[in-house]
């Protein structure tokens, strides 16, 4: 079997690209894609951590964790929509995204 | 196969949750079918009803104290006074809605019921035991609020704000959940209890390190949500421009909720971390109540003044927060009484004065307005003075009671700074009371002022007086909620 | 085998990551999540969970990934990014934040997680059974689980109430104007 920190490792590198992505990229939809990203990447390290000590709990939270993760989404997706009915633009930055 | 054994459900420790949810998918249903399109206040006026009922059923539960649903949830007497601040905030909101909506063309039936929900949301967070609870309580209210903050639509500035919201508080969660895989890989369990007591347990197989990451990421998800510098930047933008009845509930609600949740967090998993999260928390609050005042002395547009300063505040009651004793607790739920009371008064002030055509917030809105409407003036100087901090309101003994307990709890250089900070806040609160009742109007503004946002007036004004002459009963019964508490 | 396995995957994921944090164009960025998507799903394939393998697969993967392809074909905006970066050194200080995240990371995860292989035995054989997944949901966790369907519920509503037509009379102002949002602190 492979070790359980195998898999945090792989965890940890992916959710470190989410915030990036979230950081970096001016794309709205990019954006969500990255925060799907680290909520991925924290159920990678739920699962793996569940395998470790044989309890089942963790895979539930994973479950959880994708429901709200659905409808975080859809409520997004249709905010977009909504702005682009407004306005032509998904960046994030003509969003005015990010000023203090 | 056998059978699926569901334990024992004790139903009444979630009264107040269950009324209020049911109340709202069913004033859903109401909504849609039996309420025509021109009468909608009338699902405000259920809406009301409905928190009302859910208040009126948490009174018997006042000696009643457990946990269920194998120990998500507990019911104990500060998460009860939590859900009755909760419900007034609420019930104030939908009142200042009632009207404010039809003015501004955005009203749909909808909106009571989602008010409903985030309540709801909020009760789960005061509620919540198991930080998966915990987690959905913070989903459940942050994706309504989204869905509030966009209600305005098509005026883009309202939709920009959402999407803000949205894209900061999805970045949130994604650290919750970070921060709640890595205190399970530490410790095995999400239950608060649980965790203290295989922490303290050298026999178990607990990881202080990866708990120490853990707790840190759940720290800063709910730096985003109550808004602690440096996580504050995106409170002025939303708060203009979503609209104002959502503000309101914003500035209160999330607070309240973010802050009882936190607190029991770590009273009632993280004790033993105290080391940790101790300084790293009066960094924070120093760094709120300086830089939240310093934004808002800064500002010409209200509405951001009033962001900012909940910034300000959000630094108060961490401070209170920080002292995990049931003084501090204690200290705590006075605190978020009066700032509720007081800023929602605040905050249906501004509305009144808040025009539909051209919606600036603008200070100059305030000139003068002793000579328009004295009533209403005397009733922003009322909550200015609170804010502030100035006897004898409410605000005053809130932040007195804070002050105090910090410094016994041994705060005192996080007082200082509080101190100080709230004298440079006295600058701009009495700007705004200084342009009302010292310059004669310019213009030709007329505040509107409908029943409902009345009422709201004269019940937050007035309580907020009346906590701030005779504090002791309420005093009296925040003293009295921690006997059987643990938190 | 298992290692093989592993590895491979991992470096799937890891790829359909980086990809998706470069691509210019947002429909690329969503191909390149679904890669990542199927990687991840695989391990937990791996890590005995084919209950949330087959979730991740047709939720995720399935349901989430074409919402994103759908909405960014219906909106025609996969390269609205062609702008230029309106905070210069925004993209420097990411970067570093990121570097130091990954450290940090990197360094909780080597300290924190057991390098021993997961116990294996009768007990892991099992483990991840479907059957007592769903036992746990409707028991012990039957207040998350409840709670989950109103999140949704109060989703369904965003969605319809956020795409309604109101009438630009109605409206406060006219769209494109953004007054007053120009104070800065």
């Amino acid at each position: 079997m492979v070790p359980t920190t195998f898999y945090v490792l792989l965890s940890a590198a992916l959710f470190t690209i989410g915030v990036l992505g979230v950081l970096i990229r001016r794309n709205a939809i990019v954006v969500f894609m990255s925060v799907e990203l680290m909520l991925n990447a924290a159920n990678l390290a739920l699962v793996a951590y569940a395998r470790e000590r044989l309890a089942v709990d963790g895979q539930v939270l994973v479950f959880f964790v994708i429901t709200v993760a659905a409808a975080e989404v859809a409520v997004g997706l249709a905010l977009l929509v909504a702005i682009f009915k407004s306005k032509r633009t998904a960046d994030i930055d003509e969003v005015s995204m990010l000023r203090g | 196969m056998d059978s699926i054994q569901i334990p024992p459900i004790d139903f009444r420790l979630i009264a107040p949750l269950l009324v209020v949810t049911t109340w709202a998918m069913v004033l859903l249903l109401v909504d849609v079918f039996a309420i025509p399109a021109n009468r909608k206040k009338l699902t405000g006026y259920l809406a009301i009803a409905g928190l009302v009922v859910a208040g009126l059923v948490a009174i018997p539960l006042w000696d009643v104290s457990g946990s269920t649903f194998s120990n998500m949830v507990v019911l104990d007497r500060y998460s009860l006074i939590l859900t009755w601040i909760f419900l007034i905030i609420g019930a104030l909101t939908i009142t200042m809605a009632l009207d404010y909506l039809p003015r501004h063309g955005i009203e749909q039936g909808e909106f009571y019921p989602l008010i409903m929900f985030a309540v709801a949301g909020m009760i789960l967070m005061a509620q919540g035991t198991d930080l998966i609870v915990l987690f959905l309580g913070v989903e459940l209210l942050s994706i309504t609020l989204y869905i509030l903050t966009g209600f305005a639509y098509p005026r883009l500035t309202s939709e920009e704000a959402a999407m803000k919201y949205l894209v900061l508080g999805a970045f949130a969660a994604g650290f919750f959940i970070y921060g709640i895989a890595l205190t399970y890989g530490a410790v095995g369990t999400t239950n608060l209890a649980l965790i203290a007591e295989r922490l303290a347990d050298p026999a178990a197989e607990t990881n202080q390190l990866l708990l120490l990451a853990g707790a840190s990421l759940i720290l800063i998800t709910f730096a985003f949500k109550v808004a602690l510098v440096p996580f504050h930047m995106w409170t002025p933008d939303v708060y203009e421009g979503s609209p104002t009845p959502v503000a309101a509930f914003m500035s209160v609600g999330t607070k309240g909720a973010s802050f009882a949740a936190l607190l029991r967090i770590l009273v009632t998993a993280l004790p033993a971390l105290e080391p940790f999260w101790l300084p790293v928390l009066g960094m924070l609050a120093a760094l709120t109540m300086i830089i939240g005042n310093l934004g808002a002395l800064s500002q010409t547009n209200v509405k951001r003044m009033l962001a900012y300063s909940s910034v300000g505040h959000a630094g108060y009651i961490l401070l209170s927060i920080m002292v995990v004793s049931e003084r501090g607790a204690q200290a705590f739920l006075f605190y978020t009484l009066a700032y509720t009371l007081t800023n929602l008064g605040a905050f249906a002030v501004v509305i009144a004065l808040e025009q539909r055509s051209n919606a600036t917030w603008s200070l100059d809105d305030f000139t003068g307005l002793y000579k328009r409407q004295p009533l209403l003036a005397l009733a922003m100087a009322v909550f200015m003075f609170s804010l502030a901090g100035v006897p004898p309101t409410a605000g005053f003994m809130a932040k007195f009671y804070v002050f105090t307990t910090a410094y016994e709890g041994g705060l005192g250089w996080l007082v200082l700074i509080g101190v100080l900070t709230s004298a440079l806040a006295v600058f701009f609160y009495l700007r705004v009371v200084i342009r009302m009742f010292m310059h004669e109007p310019q213009g030709e503004l007329e505040p509107t002022l409908d029943r409902g946002l009345s009422a709201d007036i004269a019940i937050a004004g007035g309580l907020t007086l009346l906590f701030g002459i005779v504090p002791a009963p309420i005093i009296f019964l925040v003293e009295r909620s921690l006997v059987a508490a643990g938190g | 085998m298992d290692f093989v396995l592993f590895f491979l995957t991992a470096a799937i994921a890891l790829a359909g990551a980086i990809a998706m944090l470069v691509a210019r164009n947002a429909i690329h960025s969503a191909l390149f999540l679904l890669l990542n998507f199927g990687a991840i799903a695989v391990l937990f394939l791996l890590l005995q969970s084919p209950f949330l393998f087959t979730i991740q697969l047709s939720i995720y993967a399935g349901a989430i990934m074409v919402l994103f392809l759908f909405v960014v074909m219906l909106l025609g905006a996969e390269q609205v990014e062609a702008a230029q970066d309106k905070l210069p050194w925004q993209q420097p200080l990411a970067l570093v934040m990121g570097a130091g995240l990954l450290v940090i990371a990197v360094i909780t995860a080597v300290r924190g997680g057991s390098n021993d292989a997961p116990p294996g035995g009768e007990a892991a054989e099992a483990f991840g059974d479907p059957a007592s997944l769903g036992e746990l949901l409707f028991t012990e966790y039957l207040l998350p689980f409840q709670i989950t369907g109103i999140i949704l519920l109060v989703a369904v509503i965003g969605v319809v109430v956020l795409n309604q037509q109101r009438t630009q009379a109605q409206s406060e102002e006219t769209p494109g104007e953004r007054p007053s949002s120009s104070v800065q602190p």
